[in-house]
């Protein structure tokens, strides 16, 4: 049970909002020595950890050719674009992303999007572009950091309540390894994938209906900022 | 074979021409130490490559892995503050390329979608041409460098290693949050050895209410999307969840189909996921990737969607797997 003070050395560490590196570091030495791991063998932990999870850095083989359109204009144009497609509120295009993002994962194409492939250079821009295009100014800064908050929140709903659908995906295939060497069943996993869709659908309408209603949030944080500066020129003239 | 290290090995390499670039950046008060932090990043990851088939000790790269986080927790990552074009700039080039600057990004989803539909089944002699298990990887790999490819045809920028300067300026962006994930995976396997696991499901065992079944499911429930937040990652959290109440209690003592209750069980996990900063490449990357101020904006943003897709999964595991309905 000792083991546990290292849960609660991350839980501690982040919710005082030390640097997140150091806090997971610190936890993980701390763990080992208190489960009884070696220094050395602590050490190999670490050594092996970072080598069988470069997977997950992956992503990074996509920033050179962002950042070069973003360098062309990407994240302006999409904003132009949007202006646009008018039919296509802030909302609306978050929501309609989501649903591309779930049916695309559901059929085992998980990289078509991500947070660097498709949220940076047009999801966000195009949604604070959609907004700033309806209230005629530039938005506040928090605004743009909900407007943020919701693109990058939106890719991972859509992608992991998608993902389950496909039976070729990590998590069907941990389940149907799992149990059947431990338990001897014989799980179909397309039995498995087939029972994630009620949570698919779920997820599809709790997360898409708020995206539609965000639309009124933002009504309403826009209204308290002030009026847009048409009607204020207005008022001027009076 | 088209195998996924050497894909590793392009992103050690990125990161080491990012550490010769920070080296030259005056413009960052920070450039030794973080030379240091993206030079050693990327000697990483070639080292990786010998640990993982066990012709190098694991300690060093465990050495490596420790000083990178000395660097950070002392302050010596920083970025640079040139900036590339200016917004006038961009805006001009915007009104002269137009909608052709989709183009380059748009390389990378339809090679991903190549890749997943064709490629993967195709064989090079008696191999596979992909290796197994990494044609997902392999194929946004491909695509990414397809991409840059097209884009520097496309749009001449001044020199060749503009899409590789322009990548480094986004990794600063990120920083040290590129390397979390990996660090909080390494956690997770520390987590597991010395036994944090299996200390979480012997709590769980105790709180779970004899004979209820209904219970039972919000115990199960409940206990992946909290070990979820935990570990980080629903993959830890269901095998000892499901060793603890989902097989003995849910499908042995109540009859329940198993399909049913894991596929729920998994992704009551998820709802976890999407709360937990532990999920760093979810959660914390994109919130360095957009800058936001906030570290858990993206978590923020959620929450509200977390918690009743929790308790939607409660009540379909409920109502479908045991026959309640």
């Amino acid at each position: 049970m000792l083991v546990l003070i290292g849960v609660l050395l991350v839980v501690v560490g982040f919710a005082l909002r030390l640097n997140p590196l150091v806090v997971v570091t610190v936890a993980g030495i701390a763990t080992g020595l208190l489960g009884g791991l070696s220094p050395g063998k602590i050490l190999n932990e670490f050594g092996n950890g970072f080598a069988g999870s470069r997977s997950v850095t992956l992503f990074i083989v996509v920033l050179p050719v962002i950042g070069l359109v973003e360098r062309f204009g990407l994240q302006e144009q999409s904003r132009r674009l949007i202006g646009k497609l008018t039919f296509l509120t802030t909302g609306r295009l978050l929501a309609s992303y989501q649903v591309i993002r779930q049916v695309t994962a559901a059929v085992g194409l998980m990289s078509i999007g991500g947070h660097a492939q498709t949220v940076r250079p047009l999801i966000y821009p195009m949604a604070e572009g959609a907004a700033e295009r309806r209230y005629g100014r530039k938005l506040p800064e928090a605004v743009q950091e909900r407007i943020k908050g919701h693109s990058a929140g939106v890719d991972n709903v859509g992608v992991f309540f998608g993902e389950d659908v496909f039976i070729a995906v990590g998590s069907i295939l941990l389940i149907t390894g799992f149990v059947d060497s431990t338990y001897g069943l014989k799980l179909d996993a397309l039995h498995v994938a087939l029972w994630a869709i009620p949570t698919a659908v779920c997820a599809l309408l709790i997360h898409g209906g708020r995206m539609l209603y965000f639309d009124r949030q933002l009504d309403r944080l826009m209204a308290v900022d002030g009026p847009p500066p048409a009607l204020k020129k207005k008022e001027a003239d009076r | 074979m088209i195998k996924v290290e050497w894909f590793y090995w392009l992103c050690g390499l990125l990161f080491l021409f990012g550490a010769v670039l920070t080296l030259r950046d005056r413009s960052n008060s920070k450039r030794y130490g973080s030379a240091a932090f993206w030079g050693l990043l990327g000697a990483s990851f070639g080292y990786s490559t010998f640990v993982v088939n066990k012709t190098a000790p694991a300690w060093v790269l465990g050495l490596v892995v420790i000083a990178m986080t000395v660097l950070v927790g002392t302050g010596q990552l920083g970025r640079g503050t040139e900036v590339s074009t200016s917004l006038a700039e961009k805006a001009a080039a915007a009104q002269r390329f137009g909608n052709k600057l989709f183009v380059p990004p748009l390389v990378i989803p339809l090679g991903a979608l190549i890749f997943a539909v064709g490629l993967a089944k195709i064989k090079a002699g008696d191999q596979p041409l992909l290796e197994k298990g990494s044609e997902t990887l392999i194929g946004l790999g491909v695509s990414a460098v397809a991409a840059a490819m097209v884009g520097v045809i496309m749009l001449r920028p001044p020199s060749v290693l503009t899409p590789l300067k322009e990548g480094h300026r986004l990794l600063e962006v990120i920083g040290w949050a590129a390397v979390l994930p990996q660090m909080l995976a390494t956690l997770g396997r520390l987590f597991t050895d010395a036994g944090v696991g299996t200390a979480v499901g012997k709590v769980t065992t105790h709180v779970l209410p004899e004979g209820s079944l209904f219970g039972s499911v919000v115990v199960y429930c409940l206990g992946m999307a909290l070990f979820t937040v935990i570990m980080g990652n629903a993959f830890a959290a269901f095998p000892i969840m499901t060793a603890a109440i989902g097989y003995p209690v849910l499908v042995q003592t109540f009859d329940g189909n198993p399909a049913t209750v894991f596929a729920i069980g998994m992704l009551a996990g998820f709802c976890g996921t999407l709360t937990t900063p532990m999920a760093a490449n979810f959660n914390l990357v994109p919130a360095a990737l957009l800058d936001m101020k906030s570290r858990y904006g993206a978590i923020k943003a959620q929450l509200p969607t977390a918690l009743p897709l929790l308790v939607c999964n409660i009540f379909l595991m409920y109502f479908l797997a045991f026959g309640v309905l």
